[in-house]
């Protein structure tokens, strides 16, 4: 009856833009999972027993837990026995040293990608670490880094020359059997990155990840690890893409941060898994378990996520606000198109007095995307004078859509002060008609509307992110004036 | 600059306009008076080029242009300009960024050069010292918060800003107080030229006070029932719609 819907359509379904592969030989392990799996993993990374017991640990809980059925997606079972859990380019086997040893293929992807590698044609202030399949190809800025004490490598990297550092901290913050797939992350996990900020020290530039999915059916299980010391800090990014296929694949990574007294981590992520075509076939499923711990006094972690990929995402990075007067904060956008699933939100733990936490979610649902808010506020009897403000907001571009908000509030001390605002709305055809008829063509407007939508949580990205985020949404950037 | 011939439209199939025809010249301003539901909104909206109105009949010439072949965004990038009854609400978009992307999309059309934002912010401060507004509502998001008043003020602010050959205005005098109703018709006085033509839709008599039209039209039922001079409207404001009854029924047995 109104053509609107038809005008959206044509928005929303523009093509995946990383879904290229690149033609590698590449070192796999064969297909499916036991001890023996586990075990050749540790061996093929050269791991110490610590590493290998917790792993074997991790493993046999695993085989007792069963997959989470309270979220709001839906897939079919996981084959678990179908799946390559180890693939490594051949040409890294040895892990890399510099630059100049990176295979020219593995450079050629990333540049494809958009993160040329070379540090010369790095944007100023970006070191990067990449990771292709199950190894991580490549670190920039490290030495640079290193002048001030910070250690930014990989994680089998920090295996073999922090063992110290890894075996104090790892599994602190999301235990081995936290669920299912942090537990399946902790057995069979290859690589990741690894951050360590000495006391006293801001990093100096940021510091950021890109993951990329190359092999077929494998999975990727990445862990990430992030300690600010003593009245540190550091901003960190992570981005992530994946070839089109028409098999699911599965990401279930894990990422930990620690930050002492005083010490700042900011962790932003652009996850643009390839989401699936438009009749849903293929994609990422992306089981993610993120959390933050505020260990220390006045510490403050906060998350800013914009999912745009993934076939599925189920993702709830949390703050644990142990220490007194820290602050945890989430800012997300949440974008499900065509038969994109995602069940995203955050579970924030009031721990110590006086901790204040801040939500907030922009859901956009377009296509048949279904999308789910489910948010945790927990404010123990130790909380007192806890705060928390939660604001949760949904966007549904056309009616065949849906959206739907599960806030979870557990106050056990009454000095706490938890507020909740929750808003569903339509792009209106008013509101496009609207723009139309002051001359701005339909892309223009929707984007503009979205742009305005998501405006709270983008302003908390790093700038260069905020960029390929607005990017990501079809936005063009707002805000050149005033 | 406006011909509309036995246009004929419904909404959600229900014939709403029943054959309208109109001759508008540059520089004329046009009044269209009518009771509620008598399709006046529905009239403007098909102008602009709202999809929900489908035209079943009829055709509309816009300076030489067919102008039910063209894209919403097209027509308003030729000139034409309807101030909502009703105006939307954008959360998140600045009010300024919005009129940045309309006149820049319309200057592009016209093979203008896009005005760089000192030049731009110079225009528009400019005004909205003529429509009496309070700088800060530029960076307040599209109409969020504001009043009914300040929204229509809001709608004329963009109009002064595009220039329009063609404005409609869907009762943008309702919800206004006495002075904002002055400052308003200040605004499009200030745009009244031997080139722009105005069709203002209205229920009161005010509005033509301070906007002289030069012809009034009673549209009821779908149908333009009479035409006259501003005359037309005090006459209108003295004795209400109860003869149009009687009217309708004359044009239809006329038939
Ligand atoms: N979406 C719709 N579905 C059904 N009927 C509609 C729709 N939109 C408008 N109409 C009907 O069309 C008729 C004309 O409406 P319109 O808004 O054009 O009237 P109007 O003359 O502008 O009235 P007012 O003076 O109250 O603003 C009304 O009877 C209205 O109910
Ligand atoms: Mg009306």
């Amino acid at each position: 009856m109104n053509s609107v819907p038809d005008t959206l359509e044509e928005f929303i379904s523009q093509e995946y833009q990383h879904g290229f592969e690149t033609l590698i030989d590449a070192d796999e392990i064969p297909r499916g999972l036991s001890e023996d799996t586990v075990r050749l993993i540790s061996a093929r990374k050269n791991e110490p027993d610590f590493l290998l017991q917790w792993r074997l640990d991790a493993f046999r809980r695993w085989l007792k837990m069963t997959p989470p059925t309270w979220s709001n997606v839906h897939y079919p079972p996981i084959d678990y026995q179908d799946i390559i859990y180890y693939s490594a380019p051949r040409s890294q086997k040895d892990g890399h040293k510099s630059l100049e040893e990176v295979d020219p293929e593995l450079l050629k992807t990333y540049e494809k990608l958009g993160i040329p590698l070379h540090e010369r044609a790095i944007l100023a202030g970006v070191a990067v670490d990449a990771v292709f399949d199950s190894v991580s190809v490549a670190t920039t800025f490290k030495d640079k880094l290193a002048e001030v004490g910070i250690i930014f490598c990989s994680f089998s990297e920090a295996v073999q020359h922090h063992p110290d550092l890894v075996r104090q901290y790892l599994g602190t913050v999301v235990p081995v059997q936290d669920n299912f797939y942090a537990a399946l992350n902790s057995a069979v996990f290859s690589d990741g990155s690894f951050v360590y900020i000495p006391p006293g020290v801001r990093c100096p530039m940021e510091l950021s990840t890109y993951f990329r999915i190359n092999a077929k059916n494998t999975g990727q299980f990445e862990r990430t690890l992030i300690i600010a010391d003593q009245g540190a800090s550091v901003s960190y990014l992570e981005g992530c893409t994946a070839p089109m296929r028409d098999e699911n694949q599965l990401h279930a990574a894990v990422v930990e941060l620690v930050a002492l007294d005083d010490a700042k981590i900011k962790y932003s992520t652009v996850q643009n898994w390839y989401p699936g075509d438009k009749e849903g076939r293929g994609g990422i499923y992306n089981f993610v378990t993120k959390r933050g711990d505020c260990r220390g006094a006045r510490s403050h972690i906060s998350w800013t996520q914009v999912e745009t990929g993934s076939a599925i995402t189920w993702k709830y990075p949390s703050v644990v606000l142990r220490g007194e007067e820290s602050v945890g904060e989430f800012y997300s956008v949440a974008l499900t198109n065509h038969r994109q699933q995602a069940d995203t939100g955050t579970k924030m733990i009031h721990i110590g007095k006086n901790t204040r936490s801040t939500i907030v979610s922009k859901g956009i649902s377009a296509g048949y995307g279904q999308q789910a808010y489910r948010g945790l506020v927990r404010v123990a009897r130790s909380a007192i004078g806890a705060r928390n403000h939660t604001q949760c907001d949904s966007l549904l571009l056309g009616d065949r859509c849906q959206a739907h908000t599960y806030p979870y509030i557990e106050v056990k001390n009454n000095s706490a002060t938890v507020e909740h605002e929750a808003s569903t709305s339509r792009i209106g055809e008013d509101q496009l008609f609207f723009c139309r008829q002051r001359g701005i063509d339909t892309e223009d407007a929707v984007s503009m509307i979205v742009n305005g939508f998501c405006k709270e949580v983008f302003k908390e990205l790093p700038m260069e992110f905020a960029v390929e985020a607005q990017k990501l949404l079809g936005v063009s950037l707002e805000g050149s004036v005033g | 600059m406006l011909s509309i011939d036995n246009l004929q439209a419904s909404v959600a199939d229900k014939p709403i306009l029943r054959g309208i025809s109109l001759e508008i010249k540059a520089g004329e301003v046009h009044a269209i008076m009518g009771p509620n539901g008598s399709g006046k909104s529905t009239l403007s909206n098909v102008l602009a080029g709202r999809e929900n109105v489908r035209v079943t009949g009829g055709k509309v010439t816009y300076r030489g242009k067919d102008l039910l072949a063209m894209e919403v965004e097209e027509r308003a990038r030729e000139g034409v300009f309807l101030a909502f009854q009703y105006p939307v609400e954008i959360p998140g978009v600045g009010n300024v960024y919005l009129l940045k992307a309309a006149l820049n999309a319309q200057r592009k059309h016209r093979g203008l050069p896009e005005l760089d934002a000192m030049d731009f912010l110079a225009l528009v401060k400019d005004k909205m010292k003529l429509m009496e507004m309070n700088e800060s509502m530029l960076y307040r998001a599209v109409n969020e918060g504001f009043s009914g008043g300040e929204k229509k003020r809001n709608e004329i602010l963009q109009m002064a800003v595009l220039e329009p050959h063609l404005s409609i205005l869907d009762e943008t005098d309702s919800g206004l107080d006495i002075d904002a109703l002055k400052i308003v018709a200040n605004g499009v006085n200030s745009l009244r030229s031997p080139e722009r033509s105005m069709i203002l839709v209205t229920h009161y008599q005010r509005l033509l006070d301070y906007i002289q039209p030069d012809f009034v039209h009673v549209l009821a039922g779908g149908r333009i029932v009479r035409s006259g001079g501003p005359e037309l409207a005090h006459e209108l404001e003295r004795e209400g719609y109860a003869w149009i009854g009687d009217a309708q029924s004359q044009t239809v047995a006329a038939q």
